[in-house]
C-alpha cells in the first residue's frame, strides 16, 4: 500500500469524487486534497434540468454525494471548496488558485468539467440563463414560477428538458436551435425528426435553422429573443442551451496539450495527460475511441464523467501503468414524461428506425454489419439488452429483428 | 451479501443491468426486478459495480 506522496483532485464534480473514492479503494495510503470552485461539495447534476425545475416537487436544497465531513471521516480527504484554480505549473507540480492559495502535489487529477457557451451579451441581462450548476437551476425554477412566454435556444437534451418543464406549467413555450436538424453531434442527424414529434405533442415550438441577433429588453429584464431575419419572440425567460466548452482556460500556458478545436485535455487511453504523473477525468477530455480507430473523442455523459474519474483515480494512484478507460456510453433524458435512452455510438454508417416517430421507437446504428449503437424512448426494458449486443459486437440483421420484435409485442399505446 | 433496492429511488434507468445482468433487469413494465437477491461472496465486485453505477443511488450491499 502506497503511504508516501500526495494526490490532488482539482475539480468537484462527480468525476473529481469518483476519482478520490476510487484512489482510496485502491489502496491509496498517501495524502488526498479535493478542490472545487463551487461552494458546495460534488452533487448530482442530471435532476437539475429534471426534478429540481418541476414545480410539483418542492423545492429543495441540493443533498451533496458526501458531505465534507463524511468525506474527512471516511475517506480522509481535504476538501477545498470555493476553490477556482488558475494556474498549473508542471515542473514544480504545484496549482494555483483564485486569492494565492497554492497547493502541491505529486500526482494530479484534472476534473475542472465544462461550461455553458454563452451568447454574446447574455451575462448582463436579467431573465437569460445557462444552466450547469445548483445555481443556474434554482435561478431558471424562480423564472419559470414568474414567465409566460419562455425560449430555449439550443434544441440539445438540456435546452428540452427545460422546454419540459416550462410546458408542463403551461407556459407558452419556444426552441430555437441554428442548425436545421438539432442534435447531430450529440445523436446523429436521423434521429432529429423522431425526437422532434415529442416537442410537437407536447405544444412546444420548434423553429430550426435560425439565428439568434440579440435580446430585447424593458427595465434591465429580458423581453423577447431578435432573430436576425428580424422576427421577435416573445420571452420573459430565456434559457441558453448551445452546448459546453471544457473549463481549460486555467491550463493555457501549462504546457498540457489541450485540442485545438475545443481545448479540452488530450488524454492517452489511460486518462494520462501529456505531462507524465497528471491525469485527467470527465467532461475535460479527449481520448482516444477503441471503437472508431482511435479517434479522440469527447462525452459529457454522467456514466462517462463517473467511469472515467474512477478510472483515472486509479490509474493516478496504481504502481505502474494504469489501464485504459474502456466505457460503452449511455445516457437518458426525461421530455414531457418520456424517456430517451442512448446506448453506444451514433458513429454510423446507416440507421435503423423502428416504429413510427415519438413514443415507443427504436432507433439503431450500424458500422459495417454490426450494431453499434441504439436509441429508443420510453423502453427501459430492452434498451439494455441492446446495449448487451453492442457490447459484443452484434449483428445487425439480429438487433434490427430484437427491435421489431419488441415493437411488435409492446406497441407504442402500451409503453 | 444481500442486495438492497430504495424503490422510492429506482427510476429504472438500467445502468445495474448493464453492469451486472445476471442479477438485475428491467422487465416488461420498466420496473427493475432483482433476480437474485443473496449473491455469492465471489461475486462481490461484479454487485458492487453494478451499486456504484447506479445514477440515483437507489443500491446498496448489505453484509
Amino acid at each position: 500500500m502506497n503511504r508516501d506522496g500526495s494526490l490532488l483532485v482539482v475539480g468537484g464534480g462527480l468525476a473529481g469524487l469518483r476519482a478520490v473514492e476510487s484512489a482510496r479503494a485502491g489502496g491509496w495510503g498517501g495524502r488526498i486534497t479535493l478542490a472545487g470552485a463551487e461552494a458546495i461539495e460534488p452533487y448530482d447534476r442530471p435532476p437539475l434540468s429534471k426534478g429540481h425545475l418541476d414545480a410539483s416537487v418542492i423545492a429543495r436544497e441540493v443533498v451533496p454525494f458526501r458531505t465534507s465531513r463524511q468525506l474527512v471521516d471516511d475517506l480522509d480527504v481535504d476538501v477545498l471548496l470555493g476553490s477556482t484554480a488558475v494556474s498549473l505549473d508542471t515542473a514544480e507540480r504545484v496549482v494555483g488558485f483564485e486569492h494565492g492559495r497554492e497547493v502541491a502535489f505529486d500526482r494530479l487529477v484534472i476534473a475542472t468539467g465544462a461550461s455553458p457557451i454563452e451568447l454574446p451579451g447574455q451575462a448582463d441581462i436579467d431573465g437569460v440563463f445557462g444552466l450547469r450548476t445548483v445555481q443556474d437551476a434554482d435561478r431558471i425554477r424562480e423564472g419559470l414560477s414568474r414567465a409566460t412566454h419562455v425560449v430555449v435556444i439550443g434544441a440539445g437534451f438540456i435546452g428540452s428538458e427545460v422546454a419540459s418543464a416550462a410546458r408542463k406549467r403551461g407556459l407558452v413555450t419556444t426552441i430555437l436551435d441554428s442548425e436545421p436538424v438539432p442534435m447531430t453531434r450529440s445523436v446523429g442527424g436521423e434521429v432529429g425528426s423522431v425526437l422532434l414529434e415529442l416537442h410537437r405533442r407536447a405544444g412546444t415550438a420548434v423553429r430550426l435553422g435560425v439565428t439568434v441577433s440579440g435580446f430585447e429588453e424593458r427595465d434591465g429584464r429580458v423581453s423577447a429573443v431578435l432573430l436576425d431575419d428580424a422576427t421577435r419572440i416573445e420571452a420573459d425567460l430565456v434559457v441558453v442551451g448551445i452546448g459546453a466548452r471544457p473549463a481549460t482556460r486555467w491550463l493555457e500556458s501549462s504546457g498540457i496539450r489541450l485540442h485545438e478545436r475545443d481545448r479540452g485535455i488530450v488524454c492517452g487511453a489511460d486518462l494520462q495527460t501529456s505531462a507524465p504523473g497528471i491525469w485527467a477525468a470527465g467532461d475535460i477530455v479527449h481520448t482516444p475511441d477503441a471503437a472508431l480507430d482511435g479517434v479522440l473523442t469527447r462525452t459529457e455523459h454522467w456514466t462517462n464523467a463517473a467511469e472515467s474519474g474512477a478510472q483515472a483515480g486509479r490509474n493516478a494512484t496504481c504502481d505502474g501503468p494504469g489501464e485504459p478507460f474502456r466505457s460503452i456510453p449511455y445516457f437518458w433524458s426525461d421530455w414531457y414524461g418520456h424517456r430517451i435512452q442512448f446506448v453506444g455510438s451514433h458513429h454510423a454508417d446507416a440507421v435503423g428506425v423502428v416504429g413510427d416517430p415519438g413514443p415507443g421507437a427504436f432507433v439503431l446504428y450500424r458500422r459495417g454489419q454490426r450494431v453499434v449503437g441504439a436509441l429508443s424512448i420510453d423502453r427501459g426494458g430492452d434498451i439494455m439488452k441492446l446495449r448487451r449486443r453492442i457490447l459484443r459486437g452484434g449483428h445487425w440483421d439480429e438487433a434490427m429483428d430484437f427491435a421489431r420484435m419488441r415493437y411488435a409485442e409492446r406497441p407504442p399505446a402500451t409503453v | 451479501m444481500r442486495i438492497m433496492v430504495d424503490r422510492d429511488r429506482c427510476e429504472g434507468l438500467g445502468m445495474c443491468e448493464a453492469m451486472a445482468h445476471d442479477y438485475f433487469e428491467l422487465d416488461d413494465d420498466d420496473t427493475m426486478v432483482v433476480l437474485q437477491e443473496n449473491p455469492p461472496e465471489s461475486e462481490r465486485s461484479h454487485v458492487h459495480a453494478a451499486v456504484q453505477a447506479c445514477p440515483v443511488r437507489a443500491l446498496t450491499i448489505q453484509g
